[in-house]
């Protein structure tokens, strides 16, 4: 039988707010789905273009960016600039033929340690629905 | 400053099929500040090829660097053995860079990644535009340091024209009518005198209409 695919995810966390959340997540034995791969950034806008293309490149089957609300930005446009920057990744994504779904940004706050499970979850879900990544790289290597 | 843009990847991978070793190499200069041709560019094009040869099922080895300034010679022999090694160079500096690296290595094939664009500046972060066409005989004392070749949208040298409203170009809303801009800054300074007197018809020889240009110092010469 052929076994369930279940997506690597990479999640960029800044170091603010949604890290904190991802904390309290914990703190409160909340869960979320073992897809999820943190890597904490000390601001959302920090993440490049190439940061998100190398981890898809690299075996990753989707990358989430999680930032602080709008407004909220310790370093006040931060948030607004990963945004604008994973529409431009998913314009690439695009003309590679790679689903454009597989990337997203979502901004919450340090004490939505609900919400932080409830987007893992989503995450993981459109990912898995979406398949492995076409680029054939066999994920128990990461 | 030169400003490029960056080819439709499209294009670039028509440009580059049947070539299996790349040596895609950046310019650390103008087209690095337009976020078109520097190494962060070079980075992310170099894994949008990897990714897309990987879907195809087909090789690619891509070797990736830039270089401080490819349109001068002396920094294009600091890539003489990775040139060596790849079967082709995709250059992403301006025109001139190309060139010149197709003119230092004669036996490789280079190709551009780039379309060069204009020589302007950055208005602000994504922001740049014109502001020198080179027309080789400078006039920006008479009009307040605003070029009128460059940025007048009929090259007016007695403008403006009647389709000047409101500041505006009649050739959209958002371009500003530099003749409205010279004028303006012409009476901050006041300076308006220099609007009396009439500019005669241009020579455009030294423009580039007189043939390629080429400026030869004897004092500096071997």
């Amino acid at each position: 039988m052929k076994a369930k695919f279940e997506p690597l995810i990479l999640a960029f966390c800044c170091n603010y707010c949604p890290s904190c959340a991802a904390d309290l997540a914990e703190s409160a034995k909340l869960q979320y789905p073992p897809n999820i791969r943190i890597i904490k950034v000390p601001c959302i806008g920090a993440v490049g273009t190439i940061h998100i293309l190398k981890a898809l490149e690299n075996g990753a089957d989707g990358v989430c960016l999680m930032g602080c609300l709008e407004g909220n930005c310790e370093y006040l446009t931060g948030n607004f600039r990963a945004g604008k920057r994973v529409q431009y990744v998913k314009k690439l994504l695009g003309k590679l033929s790679i689903e454009k779904e597989r990337l997203e940004i979502y901004n919450l706050s340090a004490a939505e340690a609900h919400r932080f499970c409830e987007i893992a979850g989503e995450v993981t879900e459109t990912v898995r629905s979406l398949g492995p990544i076409p680029l054939k790289i066999d994920n128990s290597k990461i | 400053m030169i400003v490029g843009q960056q080819k439709d990847f499209d294009e670039i991978k028509k440009m580059i099929t049947g070539y299996n070793r790349l040596l895609v190499l950046g310019c650390q200069t103008c087209v690095a500040i337009s976020f078109a041709g520097g190494m962060r560019e070079v980075e992310i094009l170099a894994s949008m090829i990897r990714m897309d040869r990987k879907m195809a099922g087909q090789d690619v080895e891509i070797v990736e660097e830039a270089i401080l300034r490819q349109c001068d010679f002396e920094f294009l022999d600091s890539v003489k053995d990775l040139v060596a090694d790849c079967d082709v160079v995709l250059s992403l500096a301006c025109g001139v860079g190309v060139q010149a690296m197709a003119e230092r290595y004669p036996d490789k094939v280079i190709l551009p990644g780039l379309n060069t664009t204009f020589m302007g500046l950055t208005e602000e972060m994504g922001v740049w535009s014109e502001r020198c066409a080179g027309c080789g005989d400078c006039i920006l004392d008479r009009t307040g340091g605003l070029c009128p070749i460059a940025r007048c949208s009929k090259g007016l040298l007695n403008g403006p024209c009647g389709g000047s409203v409101n500041g505006k170009c009649e050739i959209s809303p958002d371009v500003d009518c530099v003749w409205q801009l010279i004028i303006d800054r012409l009476k901050a300074l006041n300076q308006l005198e220099k609007l009396e007197e009439i500019f005669p018809v241009k020579d455009w020889s030294v423009s580039g209409h007189g043939g390629t240009r080429k400026i030869i110092r004897e004092d500096l010469t071997a």
